[in-house]
């Protein structure tokens, strides 16, 4: 199984993303950064510290998305993850949500409706690491890593060195 | 009719032929006549006396009758049993226990003396008038109110005296009243952890002591019903080394099961008096095996399953036991060592049958003595099943239970009522 | 974690763990604008209550409806419901109306474990409390309460000192809460006259003494429970005055407590009786934050047991 991404191929997306960021706020002051629990978070506070070199200080939040999710059932219960409210909130802020991966959209419509429950951004944007298509809902992102064509029989996994060791983006059989 | 039972091994282990001719053992040796029964691999025992049976007829004919009792007492190779008061009415009055002795006689698969009231209406205040029983068709020398102690020292002190007019004896089920006051099971570690309330063994233990020194200073005879208990049992070896005239029973369930069954909260566990701790069924065995305990009854106590089918606290309290009696026995007392057969054939024949007076019961395999037999296999692996026994109930706790002895035949005055573990048909008129 | 909540015993140290975190996050989303969570839509849960218990019903039904499961609410107290006949005919009538859990509040001891095992009802089975047995939501939320009081043990009760004070031989709180408390790490100690002890508690894992104010100041939280006065009918204890005066938590003893030590109690309370009207409302007590604890375990336990595949789902 060959990388699609190594780590210098995600620092560089990240800051790409980042750049953007910047470019379509005008600026950062109402900006702030979700990231969806395990490696959307991970994602989210890498791109902070990029944008913190880049002089400007996001707030940084996580946001679960389990008890919104629409396939509860179709596996066991699982635990919930840590939702952390990025200071000064998020009302009449530009949330941008980040996540690893975009597939069906599914996690992200969870993600919007999580969102509700805790107040009323000004505008919700997307970032992901990986856009592997085969969308379900109307969902697009505003900023993306790489953009990778899979076929349904195929995984996406992307591994961070925060819980993974190693930096790594790679296409697998599913599950 | 005349047959013979060929190759049969007795409980001392010699085997033999015993000549059966119409009601009455003719011949025990190398002497055959009439139809011969191959019967190798059996063992010849005197039929099973159960002292201690619920047929509930009159009053609960949807959980047993006498008919139907008799048929399980049959398969469990008992040729007598003694029907419990406790029915409604109450067997507290002759014609009481003349119903019952009648319909034991129509049934003809065993003998059925009926136990007769202490008190009326086993309330515990007045006494029963023992001696119309006693003069009646039924001849009943076992008086007993129980399910439920006569717990009034008084009443039980003049039962113990009034018995000894016609030989009758007072069968106790010990159990102070106070101390078990909505009791659901032992006391102990295990009720503690349920939330149980508790039935402490001080309950049956203080009963007893108190009727061994009542029935030792009035000189009565006094039976106690269903011992569970190690003080129970210490109590009773000292009676019996003081030469007090006191007899005890063990149930088979109280010889194999224990209170930690009841976790599950399965009332088929919940019994009156409760399964205690594995140190009192130990000292039960020990009891059994030295003779401090006389006989093995099986408080036969069926009941509809929707007594059963419930939570633990309205449940009803009892077991079915006349169809896995001997099994048990074998496995907790023959399988153990505790006990040899000999011992056995005393404890579920030859000493009920001196306790109740049963003339025709409890005899040696000797030539003269009625032919009431239980032939048995000792070595015959079996599992219990509720749903083929032929009482009416199905509240046994041994169901699935793996045993190793069964019952193959038993005759009653001559008649096989059970041939090759099935009910004939046949019955003694 | 098992398909049901019939007792403390059904919960690994994994299991209590995720249920308290479980708790504390649902909390925090339930502190936001919207109470309401999505999550048990379509989910039938049935509250069977055999005895009253307001402040249970409510608080299941609250956090039930948190997660806007369907409830019904079914009080078989007062109707012809005197045999456990009843018990076998309503777990049916339940199953046809497809109840996917039933929390059952009943006056026998290991009702809940009738109705799980019976194979009446394939539903979940959640213990509201059976007669003097156990009450396992109560004790999470006891735990929950702790945990938030010490929130730097972050779940860890090792070396907390917990008394457990009064009529514990007829408690199914203290059962569950020794079983729950000493799993987390805590030592407990059951304070009873004798009478109001079982026997057979020196097999459990607690601490046993009859005297109140021989260790009081040790403990990090003193857990009262409520004292029924038909009790006295028994010969449990000579006369209220008395008990009190032994075993009620006064000002006296209250000032004789640690700083940081709290006060509890499953409620309803015995103002006067077992705790002194200051003593509940002091500042050390933590009764009032226990009823809103209730709702956030008990939507924790709901979601565990219902928010996922059930096991006939995943087997299809």
């Amino acid at each position: 199984m060959s990388a699609i991404l190594e780590s210098a191929d995600i620092d560089r997306a990240l800051k790409r993303i980042s750049h953007e960021i910047i470019e379509r706020n005008q600026g950062l002051d109402s900006v702030v950064l979700l990231g969806i629990p395990t490696r959307g978070a991970y994602l989210a506070s890498r791109i902070a510290q990029i944008l913190m070199g880049l002089g400007s200080k996001v707030p940084v939040g996580t946001l679960d998305i389990t008890m919104h999710r629409d396939d509860l059932r179709l596996r066991p219960p699982r635990p919930l993850l840590e939702t952390l409210m990025p200071t000064g909130g998020i009302e009449g802020k530009d949330v941008v949500l980040v996540d690893d991966v975009l597939f069906s959209g599914r996690t992200i419509r969870a993600a919007l409706d999580a969102l509700g429950e805790l107040g009323r951004p000004r505008t919700v944007q997307l970032a992901v690491l990986v856009d592997r298509g085969h969308r379900e809902l109307p969902i697009r992102a505003d900023y993306v890593g790489k953009n990778l064509p899979t076929s349904a029989k195929e995984s996406v996994r992307v591994q961070l060195s925060e819980i993974d060791e190693i930096d790594c983006v790679e296409i697998v059989p599913a599950p | 009719m005349t047959y013979t039972l060929t190759g049969v091994t007795l409980a001392d282990g010699t085997t033999t032929n015993v000549v059966v001719e119409g009601q009455t053992i003719s011949s025990v040796g190398s002497l055959t006549v009439g139809e011969l029964i191959d019967c190798s691999g059996l063992m010849v025992l005197p039929g099973f006396v159960d002292l201690h049976t619920h047929l509930r007829e009159p009053g609960s004919e949807d959980s047993e009758t006498v008919l139907t009792g008799a048929k399980a007492a049959a398969k469990g190779g008992f040729t007598a049993v003694s029907a419990m008061a406790n029915t409604s009415p109450v067997a507290d009055t002759a014609g009481v226990v003349e119903q019952v002795f009648r319909l034991g006689k129509e049934a003809g698969l065993c003998e059925v003396f009926p136990i007769g009231a202490v008190t009326v209406g086993l309330a515990g205040e007045q006494l029963a008038e023992l001696g119309a029983m006693a003069d009646s068709a039924a001849q009943v020398r076992v008086f007993s109110d129980d399910g439920k102690c006569v717990s009034d020292p008084l009443v039980m002190r003049r039962a113990l005296e009034y018995v000894k007019s016609f030989g009758g004896v007072i069968a106790q089920h010990a159990q102070d009243p106070r101390l078990t006051q909505a009791s659901q099971m032992n006391e102990g570690e295990v009720s503690s952890r349920l939330g149980l309330a508790g039935w402490p063994a001080v309950a049956e233990e203080a009963i007893i002591a108190r009727d061994i020194l009542l029935a030792d200073h009035v000189k009565s005879r006094l039976h106690i019903c269903h011992l569970t208990t190690k003080g129970g049992v210490e109590l009773v070896r000292w009676s019996k080394s003081q030469g007090i005239n006191v007899t005890a029973e063990v149930t088979p369930h109280h010889l194999l099961l224990t209170d930690d069954l009841v976790e599950s909260y399965d009332p088929v566990y919940k019994v009156n008096p409760p399964l205690r701790t594995d140190a009192d069924v130990q000292a039960l065995r020990i009891g059994l095996a030295d003779g401090t305990i006389d006989i093995v009854a099986t408080d036969h106590a069926p009941h509809p399953t929707e007594d059963k089918e419930c939570e633990w606290s309205a449940a009803a309290f009892g077991m079915i036991g006349l169809e896995t009696a001997f099994g048990v026995i074998v496995k907790t007392m023959i399988e153990t060592g505790a006990m040899s057969w000999p011992r056995l054939v005393e404890v579920m024949s030859t000493n009920p049958a001196k306790i109740g007076r049963y003339s025709r019961q409890g005899g040696a395999v000797t030539a003269g003595s009625p032919a009431n037999l239980t032939l048995v296999n000792p070595k015959s692996a079996w599992q219990v099943d509720r749903e083929k026994m032929s009482s009416k109930s199905k509240n046994t706790p041994f169901h699935g239970t793996a045993l190793t002895a069964k019952v193959i035949h038993t005759i009653y005055e001559g008649v096989f009522v059970v041939k090759n573990e099935t009910l004939t048909g046949l019955k003694h008129e | 974690m098992k398909n049901q909540l019939l007792s403390i015993n059904d919960l690994s140290k994994d299991d209590v763990l995720s249920i308290l975190s479980t708790a504390a996050e649902l909390e925090r989303i339930t502190e936001g604008p919207t109470k309401k969570l999505p999550t048990l839509r379509g989910r039938t849960v049935v509250n069977l209550f055999f005895e009253d218990s307001t402040r249970t019903r409510i608080s299941f039904e609250t956090a039930a409806k948190r997660l806007s499961a369907d409830v019904i609410n079914f009080s078989a107290k007062g109707s012809s419901v005197s045999k456990g006949e009843s018990l076998k005919d309503t777990a049916q009538t339940l199953q046809a109306i497809g109840a996917d859990a039933v929390v059952i509040r009943h006056g026998s001891s290991g009702a809940a474990q009738r109705l799980s095992d019976s194979g009446w009802i394939n539903a979940t089975v959640i213990n509201a409390g059976d007669g003097t047995h156990e009450h396992p939501t109560q004790a999470l939320l006891d735990a929950f309460t702790i945990s938030k009081r010490f929130p730097e043990r972050k779940s860890d009760f090792s070396g907390l000192k917990v008394a457990i004070v009064g009529d514990i031989l007829h408690s199914r709180v203290a059962r569950s809460n020794v079983l729950l408390l000493t799993k987390l790490g805590a030592s407990v100690t059951l304070i009873a006259p004798p009478t109001l002890l079982p026997v057979g508690v020196e097999s459990w894992p607690v601490l046993v003494s009859y005297d109140l104010d021989e260790e009081l100041p040790e403990f990090d939280v003193v857990m009262m429970l409520r004292i029924q006065l038909e009790r006295m009918q028994n010969f449990y204890f000579p006369s209220e005055r008395e008990y009190s005066r032994r075993y009620g938590l006064n000002e006296d003893r209250l000032l004789r407590m640690k700083q940081s030590g709290i006060v509890m109690h499953p409620g309803p309370m015995n103002r006067g009786l077992e705790i002194s009207a200051a003593s509940a409302d002091s500042s050390r007590s933590v009764i009032v934050n226990q009823v809103g604890n209730g709702v956030s375990v008990r939507m924790a336990v709901l979601y565990l047991l219902l928010g996922g595949a059930s096991l006939s789902e995943v087997s299809q």
